[in-house]
């Protein structure tokens, strides 16, 4: 794994972004749900940054707001110095970044081969002269991911699920990306599949120098293959630190519970380890509480948490919190 | 005498294709308020060894050989009757998706008090009170509200938590959970996980637990059994499985995880790709996939071996070990 370098640019700068989607509430009325609401970070050359967080918390939102697949409500997505503005940013920049997505069983066309659905990015970004040079990088990519090119004619259902997911990364390793984001790609895999593919994602990255956005819920699995984490809370990032820092001293209250009730798979420390329990649900983000969003689970909720919405800031170096009252409760 | 002993289960699915032998010779004994967890990944006939003892098998599933004890009563062979007052009754069942096992177009509480009305003496009133009590165990809120509200008002957890309140609510001696939290975050599986511990310290049933998470087992289960390609490759108190592995599939699993404490260094995977049961090999299920294969694994399957009272496995490496301990 690649260290980031504290001063390069980063690869990709978030800044403010915020993705609403209008909800009908009556005749002619929306709402606006907030699903990704002001969320700012870098992303370094070379690094892997994990996103976490509970179903709903706008991680995939953010995913797919990053690569442009949704147009932003707001804010921006700058590419090495660069903004994301025009359809012509927008094109050059889907040639550089890509996404590989969670269920390898419904995101690959069960009517092509393999071959024309890794070749399919290539056709789309008219990356090749010849058939032949088609022929030849589809090759290599199945090479790249560890399948064999004699399955090139085959089809998506004549594969197993982990298979499957090796067909979907050569896919979105077709144009030679910089940048992948990586949504929930392990999880509908069996466990021993999974380290197989997690191996692989870092060889990958060791090879061709690649950025990836992480995106899973298994925490283990996020912290294995991460430089640093960001938790997600309400369309919110409520903490943002290096991998093993998150997970050996949490300092936000949510990111604290949540690390809390992973599953280890070790009976004594199962046995030893303390829960902090969460009271309530996580709420609609239709109707997102004000100020904190986690005021209402919070166990060190204030009256000034309800009031105003805690900033995302820099505690200790390289450690990002959004809570009112981190330096209190310590 | 054990509260259920499975001995030698085979169960088989006749498919156009061939019969697909989903379990295998599947031995275990369950006793009274213990947590036994079943865990495999997919396809390696954990649900189908459960839907057995409960005998829910799709149409071309079937029994085809072995016994299933619940309390010294046969339960292979028996018929609709008897499994009629075993279901839900003594032996429950709750599912992994909470979302699709409720029925939508029925209130929570009818639907609760419906299984109390079905297998106990109790008349409307006294069910409608056992399910308010119920869902109250299970830490619901404002439960006579939530009597009269319909599935699509709850949150998967919540749903999960009614489908416990279910599933105990005639008080059976055992609770067959099958992947109970795979559908939810980790949050609110820490929650039910919790829930299930108390209740089964609170009503001394005994528990299977059906899960492909180590984490899971390692949380609640006080024995388990590894199966592999519908046979039990090793099975023994948890402390034995995570501490002291002795078959080359589990070791492989535990090495494949990554745990607490693995920083950077790689995941060991195993290698290859999980069984085609209709293509089954003569030896050991695993061998095409182990690294320490030797001939006789090619060749013929290995029986239960035991390391020590508390803990069997299935493996030639623990016979040649053996062996050469004997100094044979």
């Amino acid at each position: 794994m690649t260290t980031q370098n504290p001063n390069g640019e980063p690869l990709i700068r978030v800044s403010h972004l915020k993705q609403y989607f209008p909800i009908s509430t009556g005749f002619f009325k929306t709402k606006p749900l907030k699903a990704v609401d002001d969320i700012s970070f870098d992303i370094m050359e070379g690094e892997t940054l994990g996103l976490v967080g509970e179903s709903g918390c706008g991680k995939t939102t953010a995913g797919r707001s990053i690569l442009h697949l949704y147009k932003p409500t707001g804010g921006e997505v700058i590419y090495r110095g660069k903004p994301i503005k025009t359809a012509q940013d927008i094109a050059d920049y889907r040639r550089k970044a890509t996404m590989v997505f969670q269920d390898p069983y419904s995101s690959l066309d069960p009517r092509m081969t393999v071959a024309d659905i890794i070749g399919e990015p290539l056709d789309v970004q008219h990356m090749y002269k010849t058939k032949e040079e088609r022929r030849e990088r589809i090759l290599e990519l199945m090479d790249h991911v560890g399948l064999n090119s004699e399955h090139a004619a085959r089809y998506a259902h004549e594969f197993s699920g982990g298979q499957r997911q090796r067909v979907g990364i050569a896919r979105s390793l077709a144009v030679n990306p910089d940048f992948i984001v990586c949504d929930e790609p392990v999880s509908a895999l069996d466990v021993s599949i999974q380290a197989q593919v997690i191996n692989m994602f870092d060889e990958l990255q060791e090879q061709l120098n690649l950025t990836y956005l992480f995106i899973a819920h298994d925490l283990l699995v996020v912290r294995h293959i991460s430089d640093r984490i960001a938790v997600m809370y309400l369309g919110h990032m409520v903490e943002l630190a290096g991998a093993d820092e998150i997970y050996e001293r949490p300092l936000h209250p949510y990111t604290r519970a949540l690390i809390s009730a992973v599953p280890v798979p070790d009976p004594v420390k199962a046995r030893a380890n303390q829960r902090i329990a969460m009271t309530g649900e996580i709420p609609s983000p239709l109707n997102a509480p004000p100020g904190c969003p986690f005021h209402t689970r919070c166990p060190y909720a204030k009256e000034s948490c309800k009031e105003s919405m805690p900033e995302l800031r820099e505690i200790e170096k390289g450690r990002f919190v959004a809570c009112h009252r981190i330096e209190e409760i310590g | 005498m054990a509260l259920l002993e499975v001995k030698d289960l085979h169960t088989s699915f006749f498919t156009d294709a061939g019969e697909v032998r989903a379990v295998n010779g599947v031995s275990f004994n369950l006793e009274r308020g213990k947590v036994l967890g079943i865990v495999g990944e997919s396809g390696s006939g954990k649900s189908v060894t459960a839907y057995s003892i409960m005998q829910i098998l799709a149409s071309t599933g079937r029994i085809v050989s072995g016994s299933i004890k619940f309390d010294g009563q046969e339960l292979v062979g028996a018929d609709e009757k008897v499994m009629k007052t075993i279901r839900g009754n003594k032996i429950s069942i709750i599912f992994q998706d909470p979302m699709t096992s409720l029925n939508p177009t029925y209130t929570i509480g009818h639907q609760l008090m419906e299984a109390i009305l079905l297998h106990t003496n109790r008349n409307k009133q006294q069910a409608w009170d056992r399910a308010v009590e119920m869902l109250r165990l299970v830490n619901v809120n404002e439960p006579e509200k939530r009597m009269k509200q319909y599935p699509f008002e709850f949150s998967g957890g919540m749903r999960q938590r009614v489908m416990i309140a279910m599933a105990l609510a005639c008080e059976p001696d055992i609770l067959i959970a099958d992947e109970p939290t795979t559908a939810l975050d980790v949050t609110i599986q820490a929650g039910i996980l919790e829930l299930m511990k108390d209740i089964q310290k609170e009503m001394g049933m005994a528990i299977i637990m059906i899960t492909h998470d180590l984490g899971v087992v390692a949380q609640l289960c006080d024995e388990v059994v590894v199966m592999y390609a519908g046979s039990i490759c090793e099975q023994g108190t948890a402390d034995e499985i995570f501490y002291n592995p002795c078959h080359e599939y589990t070791k492989g699993l535990l090495r494949s995880i990554p745990t607490t404490d693995s920083g950077g260094e790689r995941l060991q995977p195993i290698s290859g790709t999980p069984i085609d049961l209709l293509n089954m090999p003569k030896g050991c299920a695993f061998a095409p996939r182990c690294d320490a294969a030797m001939k006789i694994c090619i060749q013929e399957h290995c029986d239960r071996f035991e390391i020590n009272e508390n803990h069997a496995a299935a493996c030639w490496m623990n016979v040649k070990k053996a062996k050469e301990g004997a100094g044979l």
